[in-house]
């Protein structure tokens, strides 16, 4: 497994192994005709090596995080933390690796949330 | 001072290729209480025991050390031969060597450096064992059926069939259980009630078989050979020997808002009722929570009406106390609960069922007289979609982790059935896989495809919507063609998941029989003990120990039968000598033994000791050596060290350790 497909497994924290084919993502999924890639396919993308394909695909961008099959996923698998792991892999790659914890102190003041500091670290740390 | 024996087994290669099977003999030779050390290929062989039987007789042998595979495989084996060559059986001992040393290492040196070490310890405990005599108890014949569905009735006739008394405790008001609310059966489509009622029949004709229905296991007491069980007969207000079965009861009941069981809650049945037509036995009973009489004293309609006196408003509840050489367990399944699937609307649409539902609506005796109507407005329905796995095959917390097994070959069924009856509905059927191993199977879900033209959808549905017209739109994906689809639906069957009759846990706590995640009961050995219980004189049949149809339930029950037979044939049953017993000058009464031990074996006495002079009553742990499985709870549990276990003392146990840690 290469080190993109690691780093999305990592991300989304997803076992790809446990899915057992059912489609219910794909049934249950608002966008699916919007989507190049469908939500049953995320698994098989990370698990065949395809994870840069995933990444570049429309269904980045149209998965509406509804969470419609993570909720009636029956094996817990969560496709919708795949497509937007795939989502992080893009933004950390256009951001790059700008942000240390050194900065944060002059950064915030008492009114900036902490959900800002936390997605922030996701976006423009790798 | 005991004169030991090593015999090193090679197990072929099995334990030869990683293990100095030599070296390991060898070594034995210069161990305390050893006189005789040797290897062979195959200890357990005929050749094996002899070599034994020689070595026992040139060097007087007095205790063994059999270094092979686990006691589980042959323990048994080398106790019989030791008692063959003269030595009691309990002065053997097993060093594993294989499944704990040769299949899991690699190395040679390791592996046996560990199998000299085990060994050791196996001499160190022979080195204290002392000769146990089994004991004997006497053998009740008569066996003990729980649950009256098919299952147990097979299992009842067989034990009955060679000459055995069994008695069928059932909890509902008739045998049958859930075949009787089968329609049609697969893979021969024959009608379910045809083939289950002439053995329902049997079983209340059969001179051996006393059926108690109605009626639960409310305790459980004894041990395999001697259980003693009582039995409630909750109060039917029908005195059984005096009903004729005429009905007019039933007929006349002016309170007919109760919901029906055996319709699945589709129709309505009287405070005084048979479940069904063909009910055994054929004499109803009054629900005390909707009969008028009995809630508020007005009413007594059926008891005018009845020619023969047999309502009996008075009647009470009765506990009776039998005793059973063995137990077999028959509790059957129910069809989970659908709360956790609410995407389905189960809970918001009539229209929405399950499949046992749908058996109902399609039976000529069911609450539509087996015409095909929706239950919210009885309309015919023209288009009908399947969804199989609701609630199985889960990692969620919400369903089953398992098949429920069934559910494949059932939809099949009621597909075909339905094409059959009713060409021109359009039946759908989403799948995730077809499961179909068994006889005839394979080619019975062909047939609904191929000549009964059933649409098989590979993928899932995501949910099912109400719509405001009636109908219900069914959202679903179909990942051959990889796109969704959209069904506009009259009806949608799910095929739900089946679990444990509910009763099952209470049963097993009552039985010390030991139950899985899933509240299934757990086998003695998954392959070659498939029917037994881990706990001795209590057996399993039918869907209780696993999902499974009506041809394996059949077989089950026969197999379970077939054990008790074999037990109850025997006039008395060797006990197992491993008991545990107290000494009466360590123990404190204290009662921590008494409440950890699962089997009841440990009682108190008061009773006169003589503690180094000083004569004084102590209240003391007697243990029941016939109730005793030897478990070993209490030795570990004693404060002060009273508790021990014959064949397994604390001081043998130190002695293997001391052993292995030199």
């Amino acid at each position: 497994m290469s080190n993109r497909e690691e780093k999305v497994l990592q991300i989304s924290g997803v076992n790809p192994r446990k899915c057992m084919k059912c489609g219910k993502c794909s049934a249950s999924c608002p966008s699916y005709d919007e989507m190049d890639i469908k939500p049953h396919q995320f698994v098989s993308y990370v698990l065949n090596g395809r994870t840069k394909a995933l990444a570049e695909s429309k269904s980045v961008e149209k998965c509406l995080a509804c969470f419609a099959c993570v909720e009636r996923c029956p094996r817990n698998v969560e496709p919708a933390k795949i497509i937007d792991a795939a989502r992080q892999l893009n933004v950390r790659q256009r951001y790059g690796d700008t942000l240390s914890a050194n900065d944060i102190p002059s950064l915030i003041d008492e009114d900036t949330p902490q959900q800002l500091l936390v997605s922030a670290f996701r976006k423009y740390k790798r | 001072m005991q004169r030991i024996g090593v015999f090193v087994c090679h197990c072929g290669s099995n334990i030869a290729a990683t293990v100095d099977v030599k070296r390991v003999a060898l070594a034995m030779l210069s161990e305390n209480g050893v006189v005789f050390a040797d290897d062979y290929q195959y200890m357990c062989s005929e050749s094996g025991q002899l070599k034994i039987a020689q070595a026992v007789k040139e060097h007087n042998l007095t205790g063994l050390v059999i270094c092979s595979c686990s006691p589980r495989m042959h323990e048994a084996t080398f106790r019989k031969a030791a008692e063959k060559a003269g030595i009691n059986p309990y002065m053997v001992e097993i060093a594993n060597i294989r499944e704990q040393c040769s299949w899991i290492h690699k190395d040679i040196e390791q592996a046996t450096q560990k199998a000299i070490i085990l060994a050791r310890a196996a001499v160190a405990k022979v080195n204290l064992n002392s000769p146990l005599i089994a004991g004997k108890s006497p053998v009740k014949k008569r066996a003990l059926v729980i649950g009256g569905g098919i299952a147990g009735i097979q299992t009842a006739l067989d034990i009955a069939d060679a000459g055995f008394e069994v008695d069928i405790v059932e909890k509902t008001p008739s045998i049958g259980g859930k075949m009787s609310q089968l329609d049609k059966t697969f893979p021969t489509l024959d009608c379910s009630a045809c083939i289950l009622t002439p053995k329902m029949v049997d079983c209340a004709a059969h001179e051996k078989i006393t059926i108690f229905t109605y009626s639960e296991v409310e305790n459980v007491s004894g041990f395999v050979g001697n259980f003693t069980v009582d039995i409630k007969k909750k109060a039917r207000y029908v005195d059984s020997a005096k009903c004729t079965g005429c009905g007019l009861c039933q007929e006349k009941c002016p309170s007919k808002k109760a919901l029906s069981e055996f319709n699945c809650g589709l129709s309505n049945r009287s405070a005084i009722y048979t479940p069904f037509a063909q009910a055994v036995p054929n004499v109803p009973v009054i629900d005390p929570l909707q009969c008028i009489k009995l809630k508020t004293g007005k009413c007594g309609l059926c008891e005018k009406v009845c020619a023969a006196n047999a309502i009996d408003y008075t009647q009470k509840d009765e506990i009776i106390t039998r005793e059973y050489g063995a137990i077999v367990v028959a509790t059957g399944f129910d069809v989970i609960n659908l709360d956790n699937y609410d995407e389905y609307a189960y809970s918001q649409s009539k229209d929405v069922i399950t499949s046992l539902e749908l058996e109902r609506i399609m039976n000529a005796a069911g609450p539509t007289k087996g015409h095909l109507e929706r239950m919210s407005d009885g309309k015919a329905p023209k288009n009908i979609v399947f969804v199989q796995c609701v609630g199985s095959r889960c990692a969620d917390n919400k369903g089953k982790s398992y098949c429920s097994k069934i559910c494949c070959m059932y939809t099949a069924k009621h597909a075909m059935l339905i094409r059959d009856k009713y060409p021109d509905v359009n039946v759908s059927v989403f799948y995730i896989d077809v499961r179909t191993p068994g006889k005839n199977f394979d080619e019975f879900y062909r047939r609904a495809v191929e000549e009964y033209g059933v649409n098989y959808i590979k993928g899932q549905v995501g949910k099912v919507t109400p719509e405001p017209d009636g109908s219900l739109t069914v959202h679903g994906v179909d990942l051959i063609d990889g796109r969704q689809v959209k069904i506009s639906a009259d009806m949608v069957v799910l095929a739900a998941a089946i679990e444990p009759n509910a009763s099952v846990r209470q049963l097993a706590t009552q039985l010390t029989a030991s139950i899985d995640t899933n509240n299934f009961l757990t086998e003695a050995h998954p392959k070659l003990r498939p029917v037994e219980s881990p706990t001795a004189g209590v057996f399993l049949s039918g869907v209780c120990q696993g999902p499974k149809d009506i041809p394996e339930t059949v077989s089950q029950a026969g197999a379970a039968a077939a054990k008790v037979i074999g037990l109850l044939a025997k006039n008395e049953l060797t006990t197992n000598p491993c008991t545990a017993h107290s000494d009466e000058l360590l123990c404190n009464g204290c009662s921590a033994c008494a409440n950890v031990c699962p089997y009841g074996a440990i009682s108190y006495q008061d009773k006169e000791v003589n503690d180094h002079g000083i004569r004084e009553t102590r209240r003391i742990a007697m243990v029941n050596t016939a109730l005793c499985q030897g478990c070993g709870a209490c030795t570990v549990t004693c404060p002060s060290g009273a508790m021990d276990l014959n064949g397994f003392s604390n001081k043998q146990i130190i002695a293997e350790v001391d052993a292995i840690c030199r």
